[in-house]
């Protein structure tokens, strides 16, 4: 039922002119430069069906992970990403406590770019914290997710997986479930998707979703909002089930998880209402028959543990691109 | 800028045929072979020789596509990346001989970044290396084993291999920069 592309399904000839040297955000990215990217994944993924997976690329770069909050797959695909390219890479996580925007911030910065790093990994709780990195550090900067703002390796890759299974991102119907008010990857996906021409439709309680969405009408007119669940998968290409934050249960916005389960989650039922050849996608990590049954997570239609693997490659080609113009 | 022909299309279709029949000669088991071409214009002349040779032989040779960017030895020096693309080699190269193709043979750094690239695939029983232009000025301690035509050239001078498949024409330029202009720096490795 689902195809595999691996092939380009775009010009791939087409000349770019990619002279960033920090990934803060995607507001910014052209089609052509989603294209570049994506393109360059495929490549680097030919290099993680080797036996030996590793090419000397970026040999003699140092690359840090400076990580404020937790994180599994983030992280993890983005040490062996710099690994397969050869890299030298130092992992830290300081205390989030004793760290406060500002001053500290800026003094590990300084410290680390010291210490010879050439591209900083960084996430932090406060969204901006990458932004005000770049302005003060020497280093490139790589947003591995900051606060609620956005994340946006994670719509990169949400868009290689897209365009591997579907011929092209442009038109879909792509609908986002769950809590895309406190969630980073929707804000990031609204973005990315809805510029390569796909129609966004969020769906959740009213209470999780975005006080506002958009910044201008041409992400406006890409974007609809659905509170009825079946409603809102009808006709569907693609489904992203959004992480229900347990955390944020405690600020009442939702009555009961037994409330959220019978009215949102993504069931192997519901999912009838979506094209046949849909796919599900989860940026993970997954509470299990809370916001998505296992029944689906394990279903063909599920490319949840494809995403993963595609984390990797995505993140080779952002690390490899990020690293010229510092030589 | 002046510019001359130094091959046709008909002059790079006799090569072509010449240098398929001496690949034939020199190796005796045709089966053991796979055609690798070094992106970007090795690609196409390396299917031409396997279709060559399958029109001579009747023997259906194997054709890869190698992409050595990531070995290149210049990446940390310049600020020039280029575009990475797929490599896609169809068989194992685990004890075959690997031909690898490629347009133009000049410093050779290309050559070595490509063996490099290859040896990280498998081990292959010998890699051999076949060019349709060498114009000489290597820098590193190589050679080929099949050439096309040997064109002596100064470094102010540029090779440009032009062909159907990727230029729409097939055609082998000489080109002599004046004094002072930017070398291209895409030819120059």
């Amino acid at each position: 039922m689902r195809q595999f592309n691996t092939t380009p399904t775009h010009n791939i000839d087409a000349e770019i002119n990619w002279s960033r040297r920090h990934l803060l955000d995607i507001d910014s990215f052209s089609r052509d430069e989603f294209n570049y990217v994506t393109n360059t994944a495929l490549a680097m993924q030919e290099i993680l069906t080797r036996p030996i997976k590793k090419v000397p690329a970026l040999r003699g770069k140092t690359i840090v992970t400076l990580f404020y909050e937790p994180s599994t797959r983030t992280r993890g695909s983005f040490e062996l990403a710099a690994k397969h390219l050869s890299a030298d890479v130092v992992n830290l996580s300081p205390p989030a406590s004793s760290i406060t925007k500002g001053e500290n911030l800026r003094d590990t910065l300084r410290t680390l770019e010291v210490m010879g790093a050439d591209t900083i990994i960084l996430r932090h709780h406060m969204a901006g914290a990458p932004h005000f990195a770049a302005r003060h550090a020497k280093s490139c900067i790589i947003n591995a997710g900051d606060g609620w703002h956005a994340h946006p390796t994670q719509t990169l890759l949400d868009i290689y997986t897209i365009q591997k299974y579907k011929k092209s991102v442009e038109g879909l119907k792509i609908v986002i479930l769950g809590d895309s008010r406190h969630s980073r990857v929707a804000r990031s996906n609204i973005s990315g998707l809805t510029r390569m021409g796909a129609y966004i439709t969020l769906c959740g309680p009213p209470t999780l979703l975005p006080f506002s969405i958009g910044r201008n009408d041409s992400v406006q007119s890409m974007l609809k909002v659905e509170l009825d669940i079946n409603k809102a998968l009808d006709g569907a290409d693609v489904v992203i089930a959004l992480r229900i934050q347990k955390e944020r249960q405690k600020a009442g916005l939702i009555p009961g998880i037994e409330e959220y389960i019978s009215g949102y989650q993504l069931t192997g039922h519901r999912l009838k209402q979506a094209k046949p050849d849909a796919i599900v996608m989860h940026p993970g990590p997954v509470n299990e028959d809370i916001e998505i049954s296992m029944e689906v997570v394990r279903c063909s239609q599920s490319v949840i543990d494809e995403q993963v693997a595609n984390g990797i490659a995505i993140r080779m080609a952002i690390l490899y691109l990020i690293n010229r113009g510092n030589g | 800028m002046t510019s001359k022909v130094i091959l046709n299309n008909e002059d790079i279709r006799r090569t072509l045929a010449r240098m398929a029949h001496e690949i034939i000669e020199n190796n005796k088991n045709l089966n053991n072979i796979i055609l690798v071409g070094m992106r970007t214009r090795g690609v196409p002349i390396a299917q031409r020789l396997a279709d060559n040779i399958k029109s001579y032989e009747g023997i259906v040779i194997p054709v890869g596509v190698l992409d050595f960017s990531l070995y290149r030895d210049d990446l940390a020096s310049r600020n020039f990346y280029p575009v990475v693309r797929q490599t896609r080699i169809p068989a194992s190269i685990d004890d075959s001989v690997v031909i690898l193709v490629d347009d133009v043979l000049y410093t050779g750094r290309s050559a070595r970044a490509a063996m490099d690239a290859l040896i990280d695939l498998g081990r292959p029983a010998a890699i051999k290396l076949a060019v349709l232009v060498d114009r000489g000025h290597r820098e590193l301690p190589l050679r080929a084993d099949y050439v096309g035509k040997n064109i002596p050239s100064a470094h102010s001078e540029e090779i440009k291999v032009r062909l159907l498949e990727v230029d729409g024409i097939d055609q082998v330029l000489i080109e002599k920069t004046s004094p002072g202009a930017e070398v291209n720096t895409d030819a120059a490795v």
